[in-house]
C-alpha cells in the first residue's frame, strides 16, 4: 500500500491491521516515533494524521492511507519548529524517550489553538506520559512557543 | 592531584588521554585486573571538536552535560565544540568508588568530580606544552581561552595543536582551578543532548537496526519462578513474518522479521507452564504475614540504650504501622537488548546502567572472554534503577536468543512484560513504637522493618549485607537525623524471601524509610500538640543542614501563613545519598476523596552544585516519580499473577496532576551529594502529612487513599 509520510510517498508491504507505529518504525525506519504502551495510554507514539495528533500504536495502517502522516522527523527540516525551539530554550528533555510524542502533541495543540490556557495545555497533553517528570517544563515550553509565535505575527 | 597510573593513547585522530585515579572509599573491587582496551576520556580532533567520553550512562539525569562541563572547565574549551559519547565497557571506566562500570546511587557527578576535572587539566597542559614547543617559549608564558592557546598576539586552536600534543607524555600531576576561577561549574547550563532528542534522532536501544537483524519477543512464565512444561509453536510459526521459535532459560522466544509479527506469533504460542510455588503468592496474605512478623524483633540494625525499658517507662507510648507495595519502575522505553554474535565476538547494543556486570554475564553465555564482549551503550529511555540489573537478566536473555536463533536479534519487552516482569521495589512494612516524655519529645524508639532484601544472594551481598541486615533495606531509618537525639533506640529487620525478584528503585531504601520516618515524626508532633515545623526544629538542633533545608522550603511554601481555602500543607526532610532534601506539599481533597497536590516547595543541600539547571530538573522529576508512587503506584499479586499490566491500571502521574514545584538549591561546603534520586524520597510523607493536617485522617499505606 502507499503511504504519504513526511511529504514523501512510500510503498510499504504490510497487513492492513498492522499498527501504523510498527510500519513507521520497522518498515520505514522512522524510529523517532516511539513505542511505550501499545494501547494508546502513554502518547509516545504520537504522530500527525493530516493536522490531527493521533496515537499510532493502535491505528491500523490501512486507515492512514490517503492521509498526510507527519512524524517527529518531518515536523521541521532542522528542529526549528517553534515548539522545538522552545523545548531547547526551556531545556525540557531528560531521558528524551517520550519527547517525540510530547512535541507532536504540543505542535498539534498550537496549530489548533495558538494561545492555549494552562488548562487547555494540560488537557491536550494529558495523554502523554513522562516518567522523568518533565511536565513543568513542558508547560513552560508550550507557553514560550505560543508567545514566540505571537511575537512573529 | 598526583596520578598513580596513566596511559597516553595515540590515535590518528588527535589527542587521547586516559588514566586511573586511585580508588577510594568503600571500594568494592569487583573488576578483575584491567584488560588492554582503548580507554579514553577526552579526544581532541583536528577539526577542533573535543569529544568527552562518558564512563556512565545518560538516562535523563543530565550527565551528558555535567561531566562535559567538568572537563571543559579545566580545559578552557569552546563549549560549542564539545561532543559527547558513551564509553565502551572497559576497566578504565570503572566507578571511582565502586570499582565497577556502572551508573547508580546518584553517584556520577561527585564520583567523577576529580577524575573528569583532572582529565581536562591534563589535556590543557599538554596542548599548552605543544604550543610552547611550536613557538619556542616557556609554557608558563602562555594562557588558554575558549579552545585556543594564546601567546601575546599568537593563537593556535586546540585542533591545530592536537597532533603535536599527542606526542607528549602526560604531566605527572596537574593543578586544578580554584573555585573562584570557575566559569562553567555552578552555572546553569543547557543540555548538550537536546538537538537529537527533539528531532527524533537520538538513538535508544529499541531503535537499533542492524543488517539482517530480527526482532524477538519472549513469553515468560505468568508466575515468578514458573517453568515451561511443554509448548506448541505450530500456530506461532504460521504467523507471517515469524521465522523461529526457540526456548531460552527465561521462556519461549519468537523470532520474527519485525515487532508486530513477533507479537502476533507470541500471542499464538501454546505453552503449558509449571507455575511452581510462586502461584501461592497473594498481596493481601503477604502483607498480613509481614505485619505479623513486624511484631517480633528481627536482625539488629541499630541498638542504643534499652529501648524496651525506656518505652515501658515513657510518659506516653505511640505506635504506628506503615506499608508500601511492590512498584514497577515503568521506564518509558521498555527493556530491550540487541545482540550479534559473530567472529568470536559478542556485540551488544542496549541502554544499561550496569556495563561492568553485563559484560561478564554476556561473556559467560556467549562463551567468549569478557574483552570480546563489546557493549554499545545507547541513550537510556529512563533508568531509575531498572536498567542496573544484578543478574543482567535482560542482557543475558538477548545473548541466549541470539545464540539459540543464530541471528542478530533485538529482544523487546512489551509494556505488559515490563509491568509484570518483576524486579520491583519490594513491599515493606514498618512497625514503629515511640516512647515520649510529657512534652512529647521521643526518648525511646523501637522499629521493625519487614521486606525482601534486594542484595542478598547477589555479588553485592558481601559489601552490603552484614549480620543479616541489608543496608539498602534500612538506609534512611538507621541514619535518621531524628534518632541521634533519642537515647534508647532499636531498629531491626526481617528479610523474608519469595519468588518475586526485588530490585533497587529510584532512592532505593529511602523510598519507604523516608515515608515511615517522616510520617511517624509528624504523628509525634501532632500528638504533642506542636507545630510540625517547630517540633522538628527541636529534634534537629544538632543537624544544621537538615534544619536549613527544612526552614528554606517551609518559608518559600508560606508555612505559618494560612493556606488557600480547602488546602493544607505538610512537610518532610530526608538525607538521601548525601543530599538533604526538604519538601513542603500543599494539598486539597476533591469531591471524590481524591488527593490533589497543588504545590511543592523543595530545598536541597547537595554541597557543590555543578549544573543548577539540571539539578532543578532532577528535583522536579524526582518529585513526580515519588508522587506517582505516593498517589497511584502498586503492583499486586493474586495467585502469583501480577494484577496490573499497562498504564491504565498501573497509573503514573500525568500533566494535569503536576503540582507547581519550586526548587531552591542551597549550596554548602559539605561533601557533594547525589542529585538524581534524593527528591523522590520525602514527597510521600510530605503529602500524607498535608492530608492529615487537612482531614485529620492519618494515611499509613501507599498509595495514599482516603476513606
Amino acid at each position: 500500500m502507499k503511504l504519504e509520510v513526511n511529504g514523501q510517498v512510500r510503498e510499504v508491504d504490510a497487513p492492513d491491521e498492522m499498527p501504523l507505529l510498527w510500519v513507521l518504525r520497522d518498515l520505514c525506519g522512522l524510529t523517532g516515533v516511539k513505542y511505550g504502551c501499545g494501547m494508546a495510554q502513554c502518547g509516545a507514539c504520537t504522530v500527525h494524521l493530516d493536522a490531527r495528533a493521533v496515537r499510532s500504536c493502535m491505528l491500523p495502517v490501512a486507515s492512514a492511507t490517503g492521509k498526510k502522516i507527519t512524524t517527529i522527523e518531518g515536523l521541521s527540516p532542522d528542529g526549528s519548529h517553534p515548539i522545538q525551539k522552545a523545548w531547547a530554550e526551556i531545556d525540557v528533555v531528560q531521558c528524551g524517550y517520550c519527547q517525540s510524542g510530547q512535541i507532536m502533541s504540543a505542535a498539534a495543540l498550537l496549530a489548533e489553538m495558538p494561545d492555549p490556557s494552562g488548562e487547555e495545555i494540560d488537557r491536550a497533553m494529558a495523554g502523554n506520559i513522562c516518567r522523568c517528570g518533565t511536565y513543568q517544563r513542558v508547560r513552560e515550553a508550550i507557553r514560550r512557543a505560543s508567545s514566540m509565535r505571537r511575537a512573529q505575527r | 592531584m598526583t596520578l598513580t597510573r596513566r596511559e597516553l593513547l595515540v590515535s590518528g585522530a588527535g589527542l587521547l588521554i586516559a588514566f586511573h585515579v586511585p580508588r577510594k572509599g568503600r571500594a568494592a573491587q569487583m573488576d578483575k585486573k584491567p584488560s588492554v582496551e582503548p580507554n579514553a576520556f577526552v579526544r581532541v580532533a583536528p577539526d577542533d571538536s573535543v569529544t568527552v567520553v562518558l564512563a556512565h550512562s545518560e538516562m535523563g539525569q543530565g550527565i551528558w552535560t555535567s561531566l562535559a562541563m567538568l572537563i571543559a572547565e579545566e580545559m578552557d574549551c569552546d563549549w560549542s565544540k564539545i561532543r559527547v559519547e558513551h564509553a565502551p565497557a572497559a576497566p578504565a571506566y570503572a566507578h571511582t568508588a565502586y570499582g565497577l562500570q556502572m551508573t547508580g546511587g546518584s553517584t556520577t557527578t561527585w564520583s567523577e568530580f576529580d577524575r573528569y576535572r583532572t582529565v581536562g587539566a591534563m589535556a590543557r597542559e599538554m596542548l599548552v606544552r605543544a604550543a610552547a614547543d611550536r613557538w619556542k617559549v616557556r609554557p608558563r608564558s602562555l594562557h588558554t581561552e575558549n579552545g585556543f592557546v594564546v601567546y601575546r598576539t599568537s593563537r593556535a586552536s586546540y585542533g591545530q595543536l592536537a597532533e603535536a600534543a599527542q606526542q607528549l607524555s602526560p604531566p605527572a600531576s596537574v593543578r586544578l582551578k580554584g573555585k573562584k576561577d570557575w566559569k562553567l561549574i555552578g552555572k546553569p547550563t543547557r543540555r548538550l543532548d537536546t538537538p537529537e532528542k527533539i528531532t527524533g534522532k537520538a538513538q535508544f536501544g529499541i531503535d537499533v537496526q542492524l543488517p539482517r537483524m530480527r526482532t524477538a519477543l519472549i513469553a515468560r512464565a505468568p508466575v515468578f519462578g514458573g517453568k515451561v512444561k511443554s509448548f506448541d509453536a505450530s500456530k506461532a510459526k504460521a504467523v507471517p513474518g515469524v521465522e523461529q521459535v526457540v526456548q531460552v532459560p527465561s521462556g519461549i522466544a519468537v523470532v520474527a522479521a519485525n515487532f508486530w509479527s513477533a507479537k502476533l506469533g507470541r500471542d499464538a504460542l501454546q505453552i503449558d507452564w509449571d507455575p511452581g510455588p510462586g502461584a501461592e503468592l497473594n498481596s493481601g496474605k503477604l502483607l498480613a504475614s509481614y505485619r505479623e512478623q513486624a511484631k517480633g524483633a528481627g536482625a539488629v540494625a541499630v541498638a542504643e540504650g534499652d529501648a524496651d525499658t525506656a518505652i515501658a517507662r515513657a510518659a506516653r507510648r505511640l505506635e504506628a504501622e506503615y506499608d508500601v507495595p511492590y512498584l514497577a519502575h515503568a521506564t518509558m522505553e521498555p527493556l530491550n537488548c540487541t545482540v550479534r554474535l559473530e567472529g568470536g565476538r559478542c556485540e551488544i547494543w542496549t541502554g544499561t546502567q550496569f556495563q561492568g556486570v553485563d559484560q561478564m554475564a554476556a561473556a559467560a553465555i556467549a562463551g567468549v572472554p569478557p574483552q570480546k564482549v563489546v557493549i554499545h551503550t545507547t541513550f537510556l529511555g529512563g533508568g531509575f534503577g531498572r536498567r542496573a540489573t544484578l543478574n543482567s537478566h535482560f542482557v543475558a536473555e538477548g545473548v541466549h536468543v541470539a545464540k539459540a536463533a543464530g541471528v542478530a536479534v533485538k529482544v523487546v519487552w512489551t509494556r505488559e512484560d515490563d509491568i509484570r516482569g518483576g524486579h520491583y521495589r519490594p513491599m515493606y512494612v514498618h512497625r514503629i513504637e515511640a516512647g515520649v516524655d510529657d512534652k512529647g519529645t521521643p526518648l525511646a524508639w523501637r522499629h521493625t522493618i519487614v521486606g525482601q532484601s534486594i542484595l542478598t544472594g547477589t555479588a553485592f551481598e558481601k559489601f552490603t549485607v552484614k549480620d543479616g541486615v541489608d543496608a539498602s533495606s534500612v538506609e534512611g531509618a538507621v541514619d535518621s537525623p531524628y534518632l541521634e537525639a533519642v537515647p534508647a533506640r532499636r531498629i531491626t529487620l526481617h528479610s523474608p524471601r519469595n519468588q518475586v525478584p526485588p530490585q533497587w528503585f529510584r532512592s532505593v531504601g529511602n523510598s519507604h524509610t523516608a515515608f515511615a520516618m517522616e510520617s511517624m515524626i509528624d504523628e509525634l508532633a501532632w500528638a504533642a500538640g506542636r507545630d510540625p515545623l517547630e517540633y522538628r526544629r527541636a529534634l534537629l538542633r544538632h543537624k544544621p543542614r537538615h534544619w536549613r533545608a527544612l526552614k528554606a522550603a517551609a518559608e518559600k511554601a508560606g508555612w505559618g501563613t494560612p493556606p488557600p481555602e480547602g488546602r493544607a500543607r505538610g512537610l518532610a526532610v530526608h538525607d538521601c545519598f548525601g543530599t538533604i532534601v526538604a519538601e513542603v506539599a500543599e494539598v486539597s481533597v476533591d469531591a471524590r476523596r481524591g488527593i490533589r497536590v497543588h504545590k511543592v516547595s523543595c530545598a536541597l543541600d547537595c554541597g557543590q552544585a555543578v549544573n543548577p539547571l539540571a539539578i532543578e530538573a532532577q528535583v522536579q522529576g524526582g518529585v513526580v516519580f515519588g508522587l506517582s508512587a505516593a498517589l497511584f503506584g502498586a503492583v499486586t499479586l493474586k495467585e502469583g499473577r501480577v494484577e496490573q499490566s499497562n498504564f491504565h491500571d498501573y497509573r503514573v502521574l500525568r500533566i494535569p496532576e503536576m503540582p507547581e514545584v519550586k526548587v531552591q538549591i542551597l549550596e554548602s561546603d559539605a561533601k557533594m551529594g547525589g542529585i538524581g534520586e534524593p527528591a523522590t524520597a520525602p514527597i510521600a510523607a510530605a503529602v500524607a502529612n498535608a492530608v492529615y493536617a487537612l482531614t485529620r485522617q492519618r494515611l499509613r499505606s501507599l498509595p495514599l487513599r482516603l476513606t
